[in-house]
Parts: C-alpha cells; structure tokens; sequence
C-alpha cells in the first residue's frame, strides 16, 4: 500500500466527493419535490394527471439508471437535444429518485384514516390547509422511514454518472487505477470517500426515526 | 330554550349510495336552541342524515338550508358554511400530531383567520370548563377516551358554531367515560347549544332531548318529545325498538 500516493491524491477525492455531493443533493431535493407532488397526485386520483404519474413511476421503476442517463446523454443529442454531463447527471437522478420518492410518500398518505380529512373539513378547513396541517405532517413522518432508505440508494446512485463523463468520484477512482496502476489505493480511497459521506447520513436518519418511533403519536 | 327561528331547515332530502337508498324523503327543522336527538337502529341512516347536514355526503334530492344558505355539494364556498357547524365523532379523531392546544386552535386561527392570542385564551378557558386544562400541552394519545371526546367537543366549539353535531360520540367509550362526556353535552344543551344528537344512550336522550326523531329504513318513523317517546310511542316499530332495552320484557 502506498500511502504517499495516497496522500498525493486525496484532493482529488475531495473534489470528486464535492461534485457528487452537489448532485446528489440538487438531485435529491429536486426527487423530493417530484415525489410529493406525484404521490399528491395518485393520493387524490386527479384525473389525467394521475394515469401520467402512474406511467412515469412504472417506467422510472423498471429501467435502470445508467440506460437512463445513456438515453440521455447519448440518444438524446441525435434528435439535437445536447445536454452537460451535470445536467444528465441531475436529470437522471431526479427521473429515478421521483418515483422512489412518490411511492414512499404514497405509502405514507395511505396510511391517513379518512376521518382525519373528515375531522379537517367539519371544521371548516379547505383541502388544501386539511392537506396541508394534518395530512402531510402525519404521512411524512410515517414515511420518514422508506424515505431515507431512498436518499442513500440515490447517493450511491451517483456512483454509475462516470458513464456519462461526469468526474465524480467513481471516475477519479477509474482514472487514476488507468493511469498508475494503484488498484488498491485508488479503491481504498474511493470505499472510504462514500462510507464518509453516507455513514453520518445513516446515523442522523437512524436517530431521526428512533424518536419518531419513540414519540410515536398514534391514536 | 328553543325559539321560533329556523336554523336548520331539510327539505325531502333523498340520499342514495349507488343503488341503495339510505335516506328517503327526510323532513326536518330544527329551531334555534333546540337539542334533537336521532334515535334508530343500526344501519337507519341517522349517521348518514348528520354527515348530510355537514356536507361530508353528497345527496340526491330534496335540500338543506342552514341560516337561509342552501347547502349541497354545490356550494363551492362549502367550508364557509361548514364554519358553522361543530361536528364530533365516534372515533374522536384528534390530530395525533398536535397538541390538545394545537389541535382546538387549529380551526379558529386557519380557517377563521382569528388572532392566536384570543383564540388561546378562549380554548384554555373551554379546557377549564371540561375540566382537561391541565392537559392542554400533552398529546392526543397520552389521554384516555372520555378525555379525548372532551377535547373533540371543545375543538369544535372554539368555532363559534352555530350548530352541533354529535355522531354516536360515547359508543367507544367505557361506563364510566360515557358519564363525563354526556355532563360536557347537558351543560351545552343548558347553555342553548343547537345540537342534533345520534346516540344509543336512551336515558340520556330522555333528558337532553326537545325532540325525539326516530328512523327505521332511511325514513322518519316517528317525531315527538321524549316524554311521548318513552312512554308511549305511537309505532309499533318504535315500541319493538325501545323494547331492546328493557331487560324485564325479555
């Protein structure tokens, strides 16, 4: 193990881990606000709009993200659309993560007794405040769970954007083992470059539904 | 306590769920301060006529007119009428995610856009009156049942309501939870409170009620003050009804 050039090249990583982290995060809030606006749509069934969202979900959940970013990054300048790598990147991520995003929240507003709207209405409440102070904080938080198995699946996600050019860190990675040999340092550093990110991730969720779990409001 | 005002007229309401009709030809006013109480069994369609006069059902015929403002699933401005109306469940269903404060302000400060600082002093002064002031930071689900209808009829009175709406609000209590919850509707039946009553609690409807309206099938079998009721009730299908319970006459 060659530590020196491990040294030599830890900028490197933390460049890479910069990129990928912006995406991710642009990606992922992007997904987030997808997500509830779809699962809103499917929850109250409105028309049109309703079949449209079930079809994305359907396609964003069976295709591969890598096919998707190719489509677009590749398959897309063919009819003239020339897009960046980040922009690819972000697109993709969000095309994958909406759906995720909709079916966890889905599962969360389902779980909303009809007589919690009902107690809304009869209190002179509109839809949309009924929706927005008693169904989505409830299905939230009860989606907490689904949702942030679904933010670190998307971060490690990130990790097939090399395929479309993008110097993340999976690329870094790729490069230098290419230009230096260095397998093993090069994969070290990238195994710990996603464990530093995600790990924190992981504890903060992990503590965030344990007190929810804990205050666990019920009826 | 009931004056000559309508407050509440219903006029052949006709409701249907899909091929089932649920409500057939219904006919009632309902005077201001006047305390009504729906008796039936099970399935005659009382809960349904309550969730009509809310607009929480859709209805196929005939119409209801609150304070002269037709009500159906017309109205677009449904909310607004519904300001006017305190409903309170079975099922109390409280927001599990808000305080018992949280939950009884919610309605005044969002939908009737009334300042916080009133509206707080009010509810804390309501809570005081059911006897759950204490309770007013804790959660729905640290309270017991009877405390939690208490609640429920708070919250809905911190509207302002014109009307109230009680759907079999003891029927998942315990014995002794069913007490306290009646005592809070006798002391608003006392205080003028309009309300329309469905319960199964037949002493209890005795004393709050001006007007007995007994269903049977989505109709209007019988309508008169209890102590006709009770005592004498012109159909027999209401005479089987009240039977049920009297155990001596098994």
């Amino acid at each position: 193990m060659d530590f020196n050039f491990v040294k030599e090249y830890i900028p490197h990583y933390i460049e890479a881990a910069g990129l990928t982290i912006r995406i991710a995060a642009i990606g992922i809030s992007l997904s987030i606000l997808l997500g509830l606006l779809c699962s809103i749509i499917r929850y109250f069934r409105i028309p049109i709009l309703h079949r449209a969202v079930g079809i994305y979900i359907e396609l964003s959940r069976n295709t591969p993200l890598l096919i998707q970013l190719f489509f677009l990054y590749f398959g897309l300048p063919k009819i003239g659309v020339v897009l960046s790598s980040e922009a690819c990147a972000i697109i993709g991520l969000v095309f994958l993560g909406g759906s995720y995003m909709a079916e966890a929240f889905r599962s969360g507003l389902e779980s909303i007794a009809n007589s919690q709207i009902e107690a809304g209405l009869s209190l002179g409440l509109t839809k949309g405040q009924v929706i927005s102070y008693i169904v989505l904080p409830q299905a939230i938080s009860i989606s907490i769970p689904a949702f942030s198995a679904n933010v670190i699946f998307l971060i490690k996600e990130t990790s097939v954007f090399s395929a479309v050019a993008l110097v993340d860190l999976m690329n870094v990675a790729k490069d230098l083992i290419g230009l230096y040999y260095k397998t093993d340092e090069s994969l070290l550093m990238l195994v710990s470059s996603y464990l530093i990110i995600l790990l924190p991730i992981s504890i903060v969720f992990t503590l965030i539904e344990r007190r929810l779990r804990h205050a666990g409001f019920g009826n | 306590m009931k004056s000559s005002e309508k407050l509440v007229e219903i006029k052949n309401l006709r409701k249907k769920f899909e091929a089932t009709t649920v409500l057939e030809d219904i006919s009632i006013d309902i005077h201001q301060g006047e305390v009504v109480v729906l008796l039936g069994p099970s399935g005659c369609g009382k809960s349904t006529l309550l969730r009509c006069i809310n607009g929480l059902e859709n209805i196929q015929g005939g119409v209801i007119i609150l304070e002269g403002e037709k009500l159906n699933e017309q109205t677009k401005r449904i909310h607004l009428v519904r300001q006017k109306i305190g409903m309170v469940f079975q099922s109390y269903d409280l927001f599990p995610h808000m305080t018992v404060l949280e939950n009884i302000i919610l309605g005044p400060c969002k939908a009737q856009k009334r300042a916080k600082k009133e509206v707080v002093k009010e509810a804390e002064e309501l809570l005081l009156r059911v006897g759950l002031f204490d309770k007013k930071d804790v959660y729905p689900r640290q309270l017991s049942g009877g405390q939690k209808q208490r609640v429920a009829i708070v919250r809905a009175l911190c509207m302002h309501p014109k009307l109230m709406l009680f759907d079999e609000v003891t029927a998942a209590l315990d014995p002794e939870m069913v007490r306290e919850v009646l005592d809070v509707m006798l002391k608003l039946a006392k205080d003028g409170t309009t309300m329309i009553i469905v319960t199964h609690e037949m002493q209890f409807a005795k004393a709050i009620a001006d007007r007995i309206i007994f269903l049977d099938h989505g109709k209007i079998v019988e309508e008169s003050e209890p102590n006709v009721f009770f005592s004498s009730p012109r159909t027999e299908r209401a005479k089987q009804f009240l039977n049920l319970f009297e155990f001596d006459a098994i």
